[in-house]
């Protein structure tokens, strides 16, 4: 079983986001960056599909800047066996413009399951998965929760609101993980030694002209400051007048 | 002219309420570009197009896609029709309501026109004859704003964010025909959740409860309140979900779900950044915590300082009052 898993380098979670000098990005200054958590799950379910079937090969790919070479040594302390970097200055707002980039790389690889997370947690777009798979006339299944494969036939459950919808599917397919459909590895301190001999192939890439462009990255409205309506209990009927009377959302 | 092109969703026969907001964010770009808008409805027929009143939400013509495969969410069907009728169309720009169906459909049309997408978008506007758009990035840390530089623009749009007004278009139905093409996946069957319930991305009220719940059996309170405003949908802080207390769809945040409610009422939840950025965007939050200095209270609007064990009962009872007189 051959596997490539498409990550993607993101501040950290946790982190503030300012808007940098150029008006139009989030400042890089002093951010710690991670794998995106939802690729997190896209490279546990290659692991564990890879020790079920006792032989094959994890690959993980990413597109952006030198610097994500770093994610991939994450990645490869998990367990992933080598990884391709798509190097490029700045990953552009078009998705089509990196899904094309991703696909002529992922393309003729003889991949049984191409896997991704559901979104990025920085653009959070949820399209390159997708956009891929059609680019490469593949089955996708989006947002999958749970996998059930039968040699090459595979059950996948996908999140919809409020519920899921069952999908029927054949490899070779690309798949987005949700959170949910495993519980991804911490990277032990063997995993962490092994990653730093494992092999990184760099190609640069150029990527098609975006026709999405960037204006501004702005602060969100900051919302007005609210108060305390009481401690305790008894608050409970002032507040809920507040609600009825003031904000009219009851 | 520049027609734009409406994709609607409809489940069960139904058409869901992101449909007339996809209608009416539409309206606005074709009043913009100068235009009419064509409302796309796909699905197994008999669906009640005249209940959801698409022409008043702005609506030209409404395009009926019947096709016993398309009962349910047909991925490579669905996609292959949209973007057959937005060849036909020659649209400036196709909307889609950024739901999970139309999160899952969106890119796939864009690859197939080979057009760019802008996704989960909150604001959309023209500028000098250009689509422009703006989305929140790091689950709603930050606002992007960008502009379009070739057309078709494909956008989807964010749930429960457009306010669909009263444009009264003609509205008059056409049959379409729906793309032939191999299906690479098939959906087999859609189940609802156990719970059966809202879902907290839909739902006008939101009661999440966090850490300070203590464990999944308190969860009831929540549920009890969630119940009490009777059109509430239950979430979670990923303290909770990740502590195996409730199902992670029901998670609110970055690694979660971004939600816009009406009413946001977080119960036992600290306030972390990353929770914070999933629900800043409701109209109005309400938050319960024993603690006065919790960052939730800086995000709150009203905030009640006390014990949830004591304070969401009598929260409860308030409502229940309040809703029955």
């Amino acid at each position: 079983m051959k596997i490539a898993v498409c990550i993607k380098r993101v501040p950290d979670t946790e982190t503030r986001v300012r808007v940098a000098s150029d008006g139009a990005s989030a400042d890089e200054a002093g951010v710690k960056f991670i794998i995106s958590p939802f690729d997190e799950f896209a490279i546990e379910e290659a692991l564990q599909r890879r020790e079920k079937a006792g032989a094959g090969e994890v690959v993980v790919v990413a597109l952006g800047p030198e610097a994500a070479q770093e994610t991939i040594r994450t990645a490869m302390a998990m367990g992933v066996d080598r990884g391709i970097l798509l190097k490029a200055d700045a990953v552009p707002a078009d998705a089509l413009a990196v899904a094309k980039a991703l696909a002529a790389e992922l393309r003729g690889g003889g991949y049984d399951l191409i896997l991704f997370g559901k979104a990025a947690a920085d653009d959070n777009s949820q399209a390159v998965g997708p956009m891929v798979a059609e680019l490469l006339e593949l089955p996708c299944v989006t947002s999958v929760v749970k996998l059930d494969m039968e040699g090459a036939n595979g059950t996948a459950q996908r999140e919809i609101e409020g519920g899921v919808e069952v999908v029927r599917f054949a490899l070779p397919a690309v798949l987005t993980a949700d959170k949910g459909l495993n519980a991804p590895r911490y990277p032990s301190l063997k995993g962490i030694m092994a990653a730093k001999k494992k092999p990184i192939e760099v190609k640069p890439v150029t990527l098609e002209a975006s026709r999405l462009r960037v204006v501004r990255l702005e602060q969100p409205p900051s919302r007005k400051e609210g108060r305390i309506v009481g401690e305790g209990p008894d608050a409970a009927a002032e507040l809920v007048r507040l609600l009825r009377e003031e904000a009219r959302v009851i | 002219m520049a027609a734009i092109l409406a994709v609607t969703e409809q489940r069960c026969g139904a058409l869901r309420k992101v449909s007339r907001e996809a209608v009416w964010a539409a309206r606005q770009l074709a009043d913009g570009l100068g235009g009419t808008v064509d409302a796309l409805v796909i699905g197994a027929g008999g669906m009640d197009v005249a209940v959801a009143d698409l022409g008043g939400a702005g609506a030209d013509r409404v395009l009926v896609v019947a096709d016993a495969s398309f009962a349910s969410y047909a991925p490579d069907g669905y996609a292959a029709t949209v973007a057959e009728q937005a060849k036909r169309g020659g649209y400036a720009a196709v909307v889609v309501p950024a739901t999970a169906t139309g999160k899952d459909l969106a890119p796939r049309v864009a690859a197939k026109l080979d057009a760019p997408l802008a996704s989960d978008v909150t604001e959309l506007g023209v500028e000098g004859g250009k689509v422009t758009v703006a989305r929140p990035v790091y689950a709603g840390k930050a606002i992007q704003r960008l502009v379009f530089e070739s057309a078709p623009a494909l956008v989807s749009l964010r749930p429960n964010t457009f306010v669909v007004g009263r444009a009264a278009r003609a509205g008059t139905v056409e049959a379409a025909p729906a793309a032939g093409c191999a299906a690479r996946v098939v959906v087999t069957e859609t189940r609802a959740a156990e719970r059966g319930a809202l879902d907290v991305a839909e739902a006008d009220v939101v009661v999440s409860g966090g850490r300070g719940m203590k464990g999944p059996e308190h969860f009831a309170l929540v549920e009890d309140l969630a119940g009490a405003f009777g059109n509430a949908a239950v979430g979670a802080s990923r303290a909770a979900v990740d502590a195996g207390w409730r199902p992670h769809a029901e998670q609110v945040g970055q690694t979660g779900k971004t939600v816009s409610p009406q009413l946001y009422v977080a119960v036992g939840i600290s306030g972390a950044i990353q929770h914070l950025a999933g629900m800043r965007t409701s109209k109005v939050i309400v938050a319960v915590n024993r603690d006065r200095d919790a960052p939730i209270f800086r995000a709150a609007d009203y905030g009640i300082v006390g014990d949830l064990f004591e304070v969401v009962p009598r929260l409860t009872e308030e409502i229940r009052k309040a809703r029955a007189g």
